[in-house]
């Protein structure tokens, strides 16, 4: 039945969604389409009563309201495999900042205990351990 | 042991360290025995890990929140790359499953040139018991694994690994959470890198038993990798 074929394909078509990359503009012009599509579905279903169960019978589905759920379904289906793409890139992107963040702060220690350290060497007899014995100045300690 | 220059300064370890605080500090100074290098990832610790551990001598770095630990790999990795003198670098989990010998003996084979990437394996000899149910499931995952990546391994997910700086610059890990072992399996691969495995020991202890990996997540690790 045609139903059955419309229905596999939008299954294959969600399934490759959900492996490839769908951050793109072209991604995002498409689902814009689909939602406008989407509601004017809507509008006319309620316009024109008859017209779902016109249309489900050219399609060999019995009654509109099971069309209506098949739609409702792949939609679903398509919500779930696209939020999971852009909740996979916006985490990647969190990892990059944040990765950027721990490597700067590192840098920024590794710094600090290297000022330190050679303020001592200057002041303190040679030999003395960083850290151990010796005065920080005001705010060196942090932690 | 032999102590600071027992191995030359050009080998870092690098620790994924989340939630470990208990046992963190002895595994570190069990590797500074032999590796005067060690640098904790700390992946968003909330019990304090990071400071045991930079206690305990290591150089932390850390994530001020928790991104998995791909992520606390790769992070460790970039950091390895900013050293110059970094020659090779060490995977090793923070729970004390690994033996340092294991790590010693790994990164000897990069320095002989044997390979530009060493695994370890706990199936190579008979020094890990473990249990059947996970040994049945952790074989899946390597025959996963092979048929996946055209690497054959004999254990896809075991955390000691040692890497040449070659092959740092040319694995990059994009699977944040757990998928991230086979991905290195895969990248190393990819990328033609020499590769060989090597015997290790898993000191499956009561307390790695009861912080370890539940066979549950074994379906997020699928899940992760088929989806990417």
């Amino acid at each position: 039945m045609l139903i059955q074929a419309l229905l596999l394909v939008a299954f294959a078509v969600i399934g490759t969604l959900l492996v490839r990359d769908a951050t793109d503009v072209r991604h995002q012009a498409v689902r814009r389409i689909l939602i406008v599509l989407f509601g004017l579905f809507a509008a006319v279903s309620v316009l024109v009563p008859g017209s779902v169960s016109w249309v489900a019978e050219r399609l060999g589905v019995g009654r509109g309201t099971d069309l209506v759920l098949y739609g409702t379904v792949v939609a679903f289906l398509g919500f779930v495999a696209a939020s999971y793409r852009r909740m996979r890139a916006l985490e990647s992107r969190l990892v990059e900042l944040t990765r950027r963040l721990a490597l700067d702060e590192a840098r920024e220690d590794e710094l600090e205990v290297a000022l330190r350290r050679s303020r001592e060497g200057a002041g303190d007899e040679p030999g003395a351990r960083p850290g151990e014995g010796a005065r920080p100045g005001p705010g060196a300690e942090r932690r | 042991m032999v102590t600071g220059e027992g191995e030359p300064r050009d080998t870092w370890v690098v620790v994924p360290l989340y939630q470990e605080a208990a046992v963190v500090g002895d595994v570190v100074r069990e590797l500074r025995a032999v590796f005067p290098r060690v640098v904790c990832v700390d992946d968003g610790s909330r019990d304090g890990s990071a400071g045991v551990a930079r206690a305990a001598g290591a150089r932390v770095v850390r994530h001020c929140i928790n991104l998995g630990q791909g992520a606390a790999l790769q992070t460790g990795f970039d950091f390895v790359l900013r050293d110059p003198a970094a020659r090779f670098a060490v995977t090793f989990d923070a729970d004390g499953q690994h033996t340092v010998a294991d790590a010693r003996a790994m990164v000897q084979r990069l320095r002989d040139g044997e390979a530009d990437v060493v695994f370890g394996s706990r199936f190579l000899d008979g020094r890990t018991a473990v249990a059947p149910v996970r040994r049945a499931v952790l074989r899946s995952a390597v025959a996963w694994t092979n048929l996946t990546t055209g690497v054959r391994l004999t254990d896809a997910h075991n955390g000691l690994r040692a890497l040449s700086r070659e092959a740092l610059t040319r694995v990059r890990l994009t699977h944040h959470r757990m998928a991230h072992a086979s991905e290195i399996v895969s990248k190393v691969g990819s990328a033609r890198l020499r590769w060989v495995e090597h015997p290790v020991e898993i000191r499956y202890t009561d307390y790695s038993r009861a912080k370890g990996q539940s066979l549950l997540n074994s379906v997020n690790i699928l899940v992760e990798t088929i989806l990417g």
